[in-house]
This record gives structure tokens, C-alpha cells and sequence, in this order.
């Protein structure tokens, strides 16, 4: 590898060491093991961490990862990605007067243990002669194919992109979570037996209908839609964050950073996108919020670690033009914005102020305002709830047989990854529940005995 | 300042603070730098019959990140030239004539041999002996150390033969691989031992290595039991300790008792002083942070002397002993409730679990909104911190139905947050030796019991 290369994956390597054996052994005997613990209670999926940690203190780590993975078959990515400050760790009896227990790092060290000595489950069910089709490969589409296999149902995941892992692969900041831990942990679903087909897209490449026909149940785990456009003079020129985010995992040699960056948005995607900007060079980043740090919607520890790199901010700024020069972006025109009375989303609305344009210089500005709410739900004729996809209490749409998880139902609520793993939990007991409470289909092949 | 000198049956030392005789007291170059460091006197590691012995001498027992919280051995007395000891015991002395150096032995059991070995440390002008019949591996094999310790009538007669030849204090040390430590102590004062001293190290083994299925620590692939000492002894040899200070004869007789078996510090120190002990022996705390750990021995020591009002180990020494009592004269009408601090409580229900999987199933799980849950009773869909913290149930005690066992409060990892607290109980004070003899039914029939509970209020949940 060229020395510029080795020093780009470098830059974005993982941001946290795993934890030695010494270290993760002191650790985890600093828990006090509570009984009904506050961060299994925190935790979306509910995983029995005072468990999992006494099971590392005691060299148990097969038992660890396997307590892990009886409540979150991605606990690999989750020990990664999940905001542990505001789940299990943000819950720790010890966080009042003390430090809180480094619940995602022990995570880690028995996931990277389990995935090191291949401790992956096993599939004890019997087939069931039932059939399930999960559309999307993100996490919640994973998490629900792997708990459905788990109970012997015969599960295919459709993916339109080429690799699986979803946001995993392709919208995590290598820094947090390497593109490698994302795939190895879809093979680990691939492992109990769930078929995978990427490069097939719903709607496109095969219909809602053909699924349904096809298998008993189909689940849409299709998470959200592009972002957004800010309908501004000279957009063309601005560069997608989401997109920014993939190229920098996979093919971070390709990609061009500026030296003067603008990111547009405060929240954690953005401050991803400003993450990379600066470890692969630019000189200058600043974000530009049209509200104030108060109300920026990245987590605490983010605008923490953002500030920490180096980040500029620019609040109280409303994108109006990108100015080009020969249809590259050469600067940001903005409007100072004024704070009004709080908006539908609970915060100070902002009010431009006409006739107070400035000009931000830049050289490449990024966008990261969040995703538009999933496209397939109208075109699928599925009933919604604030544009995401309406569902009842065993995740079931309006459409009977067909399943909505994951980010593309998070109608309130922040969308995390645990979450949609926790989704996919969820649904998969309760297609389970409800596929082997009927007979089998004729068309599925019958278990012979 | 406290005065911590001790006279023990005429061993003077400016602390009673002794290195017990093990590897700490191996040479005159160590003890002369623990003397240094401020140790008050030294029991020299055992010399006497030759020995020879084995590589992987110390095993220990570890409890998560605390190390050694007691160690076992298999190192057998001194193994260095007798010469060479008793010439580096008898600089010692000259170097250190204010410390209290005192010389362990082992030697056949015959009387000429004992004769031999007292009349060669007495050469030293070493201000005492102590005479080894505790130690339990390899010694007991050739009939010394504790083959000797677990028969009274041995000990007896040789202290006998010992004391004939001894001019100066000779103390028993005793082992506590006994069913009945009282009777060498009464066999040490039929003999006219001068002193005694206890406890001596507990037969154990401390493991088996689950890689190589070897005994831990293994000698070349074998392994076998040990003596054990450390932090982990220490409520056995306080015990101990107690038995002597409250049995008649050992009691009456006077006899200064030096008082070891896991001291690591003054607290535990205090302990020991304040059970009946008058000087006092360290080894396996030294043997992990080394002689320096003397200073804080003192001083702590001293301090807590100071705050209490004692002025002199004596006035410290035996304090506590009247209050060791058997079960047959407790107060049965003596209550005691748990009681749980809610400001300080860091709701782990530790005290909960304890209580209701393994005691009396008193303690109850309190939402903040005063209602009585379950645990685990969120919703799966729950999810946050917010959530976690702002629902989390506080464990209060049921006061009328706890027995006042003290579990909760010793699982409790918070400081101070849960007391027991005195409670009248509406009963009048009775021992069950007044029962016994005042209404002797109660004490033999559970129909009579079933009527006496009733009539005084004793409700059993």
C-alpha cells in the first residue's frame, strides 16, 4: 500500500483499541453484578449484561458471548455503534459517585473473542417447514432473519446492495465500526442458514407480490429513504453525507476531501461526515446549524469529540446559495437566523433574518440533515404514520403477512441501530407466534418426520 | 501518644509488633532491614533438624482483583547451615539490643536434643524461644511441627524437657489443625511454658490448575496440602484466640498469649490486642508489600489508641474478651431490623436478591411512586436510560417481618447505607440457659415452644 493510502485507512481505523484480557478482566470484576440491573434495563434489546460481564470476570467467554447473543445477535456492531452514554453505561448504578462500568467495550472483548474462535450459534430448531423473506440487509433485517432461523424457518434476505450490513457497512464511521465486523457479523447470520441475496431490489427486481407469494411471511427492513434536499441556488455542488460516509469505508484512497469543508447539520451524522473531512486532511471543517449547540440533536459525547478534533461550528446559519466557480463550490451563503417560539419538533423555531446574507468560503460542503422517510411505503400502498410505515403491536403493516422493522417504522422515538435490532427480535417471536399457530402453507415443503 | 512498648513474659520491644517465623526472618540481613524499617521484633525462621527443600513452595488464594488474600506453603524450617544462623542471631542482637529477637525451634523429640538446641540459642543472647510444634507439611511427617501440636500430651512433655533447660521466656506456639485448641494451651501451662502463641499455619490445598489438572502450586507435576495463612485466617485464629482468653485455666494461669494468623493491619491488629492477644506476629502481609507496611502498623495503631483513651498495649490487651459470650446466654429478646439509607442507596438489590433467594424474604421493591413491584417488570419495548433510572424500584425493608440476620448489610457494596438498628422487641431479656432452667419444656417440646412463643409475641414467618 502507498504510503498516502496506508496513512488514509490509518486516519479512520478504529478509534477504540480492544480491551487486553488484563484490562477487560478488571473491569469486569468492578461490577457489582446488580440484580435486575439498570443498564440490562436500559438496553433495547434487554441483554443480561451483569451476566455477560461475570462471565468474562470468570474466563467464561464462550458464556459470555453466548448471554449476548440470546438477547442481540448483532452485539458486535451494537458494542461499537450503540450510544452507550445514553443506554446501559447512562444507567449504571456506579455513574453516580464513580465511573460507570465500560459495558460496550466488555461487549466487545466477548464478541471479538466469539468472532476470533468462530463461537457462533448454532440453530437447535427443528425446520419448521415455514418461509420468510426479509427485504433489506441492515440491521434490523439481520437481526430478524438470524432470530427466525434460530427457530427453524427457512429465511431469505433480500438486499439491493451488494454487500449486506446496511447502515453497518455502508453509514458507520469506520473510526467506530470497520467495515470488516459489519460483513463478518452478516456471514455469522449467513451461518445459520439464512440465504442471502443481495443485488435484488424491491419493486424493481421483484414485486411485494411475488414475495408473497413466494413465502409465508415477508418482513420489509428498508430503512429510510435519501436526504433531503435544501432546495437551494447551486445544490448540485453539495455532496450527500450518507454517500460521503460509504466512500470513506469503502474506497477512503477515492475520496476527495477539501481543504476549507463545510458540513451541513448538527447531528451525529454530521459530525461523522466532519469527523472524516478531518482525519483525511481538510484543514478547516465547520458545521453549520441554523439553531445553537442547545438544540443540535448529536449526542453530548459527540459534540464532545467533535470539538476534540478540531471541528469548527457555526450556528445560528441558514444555507440560501452555494457559489460556484466553474460548477465547483468555492462558498456557503448563509442567513443569520434568529431563534422564535418553539416549532412542531419542540424547538426554538428559527426565523432568517432577511438581508443578513454572509459568505462562508469552502472548497466542499457536505449535507447530513437527516433522511427522507421511506419512499416504498406509498408505493407499496402500505398504511403510514408520519410518513413511516404504520404497524401494530407484532409489527405487522396494513397489509396481512407483511412485517415493517427497523428504521423505516420509527415513526417517534430516535432511530438507533439497537433499536432495529430489538425490532427484528421482536417481530421475528411474534411471526413465529403467529406462523406456527396456523398450518403449514401447501405451497411450503412439509417436514416429514 | 499511645505508648506502644511491650513487656511479653519479659521480651521487651519498643512495639508489639513481631515478624512472624517464616521467610521474612530467614537470614540476619532481612531482619536487620525490618528493624530498620521499624519492626519491634523478630521470631527467627525455625531452626533445628536438617532439612532440604522443593521448588514451587507458595500457593495463594486470589479473589478477583485482590491478590493473596492467603497464601499456603510447603517451605519447610530453615535450611541454611545452623552455624551460620545462630552466629547472624547473635549479631543481630548485639546490633539491635532495644528489639525483641527470639529464636523458633524444631528439633527430634528427645530430650537431649531440645537440651542441645536451647542451651545453642541461649549462646545468641536471644531474649526468647518459641517452640514450633504448628508447622503441618513436611515437618509433621517426621514427627515435629504440628505431630507434636495435636497431641497435648506431647506437647506437655516436651516443654517439660524445655523448660528444665530454658533460663530465658519460652513461648508454645500452637497449631490450630485441632479440634480443641484449649488443650495444648492448658498442656503449655501444666508445663510451665512461659508463653504461648497461635495460630500456626491451617492444613489446606489451594487448587488444581484446570489446564494441566496438576495441584496448584504443583511440585514437579505432584502437589499436596499446605500450611495457609493471610487475610483469610484471620476470624479462625481471632477465635482461637477468644477460646484461650475466656478458658478458665488458660485465663487464670496469666499466661501473655502472642496473637498472629492474618494480620494486615492496625485494625486488624487492634483485634487481636483487644481479644486477649499482648504482642502480636505478621508475616504473609509483609511477605506481599514488604517490612515497610510496619509503619503504618504503628502509627494507625497509635492513632486509634490516642482516639480511644488507651494509653498502653495493656490497658488494650484482653479489653474486649468479656464480651465474648456462648449462644446459651445471648439475649433471645435482643431485636435488630435492617434498615436501608435511600439517599445513599445506589439501588443495585444486591440487599433484595440476597434476601429473598437465601434469607428471610423481607426486603420488598418499592416503585418511586410508593407502589410495591416485581423486578423486571418493564415493558420489553422500554428502552433508555431515562426510563431505566427514573422508574428504577428502591428495596425498603419490611421492619415486622425481618429477623434482623444481617445479610443485606453485608452484601451491601455502599458504605454505610444499610444499619442495623436496635428495635424494642416488647419481650423481657432471657438466655436460653434461664429457659433452659426456669421453663425447661420450651427447651424440649415444640408443643411447650409453640405455647411460649405465643404467650411473649415471637411470631416465626
Amino acid at each position: 500500500m502507498e504510503p498516502a493510502l496506508r496513512n488514509r485507512a490509518k486516519a479512520l481505523e478504529e478509534q477504540l483499541p480492544p480491551l487486553t484480557s488484563h484490562a477487560a478482566a478488571v473491569e469486569a470484576d468492578r461490577c457489582l453484578y446488580c440484580y435486575d440491573a439498570p443498564c440490562t434495563h436500559a438496553c433495547p434489546t434487554h441483554i443480561d449484561i451483569p451476566r455477560f460481564i461475570k462471565k468474562i470476570a470468570s474466563h467464561n467467554l464462550r458464556g459470555s458471548a453466548e448471554t449476548i447473543y440470546a438477547s442481540n445477535l448483532l452485539g458486535a456492531t451494537c458494542a461499537r455503534v450503540c450510544p452507550v452514554q445514553e443506554l446501559c453505561e447512562g444507567a449504571c448504578v456506579l455513574g453516580a459517585d464513580h465511573k460507570p462500568i465500560a459495558i460496550g467495550r466488555l461487549q466487545r472483548f466477548a464478541m471479538d473473542h466469539a468472532r476470533l474462535n468462530g463461537h457462533y450459534p448454532a440453530v437447535k430448531a427443528k425446520p419448521t417447514g415455514r418461509s420468510i423473506a426479509v427485504v433489506g440487509a441492515g440491521p434490523a433485517g439481520l437481526s430478524c432473519a438470524g432470530e427466525l432461523a434460530l427457530r427453524g424457518h427457512k429465511t431469505t434476505i433480500f438486499e439491493k446492495r451488494s454487500m449486506p450490513g446496511g447502515l453497518s457497512t455502508y453509514g458507520i464511521i469506520a473510526l467506530r465500526e470497520p467495515v470488516e465486523v459489519a460483513l463478518e457479523e452478516a456471514r455469522m447470520i449467513q451461518s445459520l442458514g439464512v440465504e442471502f441475496k443481495t443485488g435484488v431490489e424491491l419493486g424493481s427486481d421483484i414485486s411485494l407480490a411475488d414475495l408473497q407469494r413466494q413465502f409465508d411471511a415477508v418482513v420489509l427492513s428498508v430503512g429510510l429513504g435519501a436526504t433531503p434536499a435544501l432546495e437551494i441556488e447551486g445544490e448540485e455542488a453539495i455532496i450527500d453525507g450518507l454517500a460521503f460516509i460509504e466512500a470513506s469505508k469503502t474506497a477512503p484512497a477515492n475520496l476527495y476531501v477539501g481543504r476549507n469543508v463545510i458540513v451541513i447539520g448538527a447531528g451525529n451524522t454530521a459530525v461523522d461526515c466532519a469527523t472524516i473531512a478531518r482525519r483525511l486532511g481538510a484543514e478547516r471543517v465547520t458545521m453549520v446549524y441554523r439553531r445553537t449547540d442547545r438544540e443540535m440533536t448529536c449526542y453530548e459525547h459527540e459534540y464532545d469529540f467533535a470539538r476534540k478534533e478540531g471541528i469548527e461550528f457555526r450556528f445560528l446559519a441558514q444555507p440560501a446559495r452555494v457559489l460556484l466557480n466553474d460548477g465547483l463550490a468555492v462558498g456557503l451563503e448563509c442567513l443569520r437566523v434568529e431563534l422564535g417560539s418553539p416549532d412542531a419538533s419542540g424547538r426554538p423555531a428559527p426565523r432568517p433574518v432577511a438581508g443578513s446574507e454572509f459568505v462562508l468560503a469552502a472548497d466542499q460542503i457536505v449535507k447530513a440533515v437527516g433522511q427522507q422517510k421511506p419512499a416504498l411505503a406509498a408505493l407499496l400502498g402500505l398504511s403510514t404514520q408520519k410518513g413511516f410505515i404504520a404497524v401494530d403491536d407484532t409489527f405487522e403493516t396494513s397489509l396481512s403477512g407483511v412485517y415493517a422493522i427497523g428504521d423505516c417504522i420509527r415513526s417517534h422515538g430516535a432511530a438507533s441501530t439497537v433499536m432495529a435490532v430489538e425490532d427484528g427480535k421482536l417481530a421475528a417471536a411474534a411471526i413465529n407466534q403467529k406462523l406456527m399457530s396456523a398450518p403449514a402453507s401447501a405451497s411450503a415443503p412439509l417436514e416429514v418426520s | 501518644m499511645a505508648d506502644l512498648r511491650i513487656n511479653f513474659a519479659g521480651i521487651k520491644s519498643p512495639n508489639p509488633f513481631w515478624l512472624a517465623s517464616a521467610p521474612p526472618t530467614n537470614t540476619g540481613s532481612q531482619i536487620h532491614k525490618a528493624f530498620e524499617a521499624g519492626w519491634g521484633g523478630a521470631v527467627w525462621k525455625t531452626i533445628g533438624a536438617p532439612v532440604l527443600n522443593v521448588s514451587n513452595r507458595y500457593g495463594a488464594w486470589h479473589q478477583g482483583r485482590q491478590r493473596m488474600l492467603a497464601i499456603n506453603n510447603v517451605e519447610l524450617i530453615s535450611d541454611r547451615p545452623i552455624e551460620i544462623n545462630l552466629r547472624e542471631i547473635a549479631e543481630i542482637k548485639r546490633a539491635w539490643p532495644d528489639r525483641a529477637v527470639i529464636v523458633s525451634a524444631m528439633v527430634d523429640s528427645k530430650p537431649e536434643a531440645w537440651r542441645e538446641i536451647i542451651e545453642r540459642i541461649e549462646d545468641t543472647c536471644a531474649d526468647g524461644i518459641e517452640l514450633n510444634y504448628g508447622c503441618p507439611h513436611g515437618m509433621s511427617e517426621r514427627g515435629m511441627g504440628s505431630a507434636i501440636g495435636q497431641v497435648p500430651e506431647y506437647c506437655e512433655r516436651i516443654t517439660r524437657w524445655v523448660m528444665e533447660a530454658a533460663t530465658i521466656p519460652v513461648i508454645m506456639k500452637l497449631t490450630p489443625n485441632i479440634t480443641n485448641i484449649v488443650l495444648p494451651a492448658r498442656a503449655g501451662v501444666a508445663a510451665g511454658a512461659n508463653a504461648l502463641s497461635l495460630i500456626n499455619t491451617i492444613n489446606s490445598i489451594v487448587g488444581v490448575d484446570l489446564d494441566t489438572l496438576e495441584l496448584t502450586p504443583s511440585i514437579g507435576g505432584k502437589g499436596g496440602h499446605g500450611g495457609y495463612a493471610g487475610p483469610a485466617v484471620k476470624p479462625i485464629a481471632l477465635n482461637m484466640l477468644a477460646a484461650l482468653g475466656t478458658d478458665e485455666v488458660v485465663s487464670k494461669s496469666g499466661i501473655p498469649i502472642s496473637g498472629m494468623g492474618g494480620i494486615a493491619n492496625w485494625q486488624d491488629a487492634a483485634q487481636f490486642l483487644l481479644l486477649g492477644a499482648s504482642s502480636l506476629q505478621v508475616c504473609t502481609a509483609v511477605m506481599h508489600y514488604g517490612y515497610r507496611i510496619i509503619e503504618d502498623l504503628c502509627d494507625g495503631l497509635s492513632n486509634w489508641m490516642d482516639e480511644k483513651g488507651f494509653k498502653t498495649i495493656a490497658e488494650v490487651s484482653g479489653h474486649s474478651l468479656h464480651r465474648v459470650s456462648e449462644f446459651k446466654d445471648f439475649d433471645l429478646s435482643y431485636r435488630a431490623v435492617a434498615r436501608i439509607d435511600a439517599a445513599k442507596c445506589i439501588k443495585c438489590n444486591l440487599c433484595y436478591i440476597a434476601c429473598n433467594d437465601t434469607a428471610h424474604q423481607c426486603i420488598d421493591l418499592v416503585s418511586p411512586q410508593g407502589a410495591l413491584v416485581e423486578p423486571y417488570a418493564y415493558s420489553v419495548r422500554s428502552n433508555g436510560k431515562q426510563e431505566a433510572i427514573e422508574t428504577r424500584p428502591q428495596p425498603v425493608v419490611r421492619e415486622a417481618d425481618c429477623v434482623g440476620c444481617r445479610l443485606c448489610y453485608n452484601v451491601c457494596p455502599v458504605d454505610e447505607c444499610i444499619a442495623m438498628v436496635e428495635v424494642p422487641s416488647g419481650r423481657s431479656p432471657v438466655t436460653w440457659s434461664e429457659l433452659a432452667e426456669n421453663q425447661t419444656p420450651v427447651t424440649e417440646d415444640w408443643e411447650a415452644m409453640k405455647d411460649y412463643r405465643g404467650k411473649v409475641g415471637i411470631e416465626i414467618h
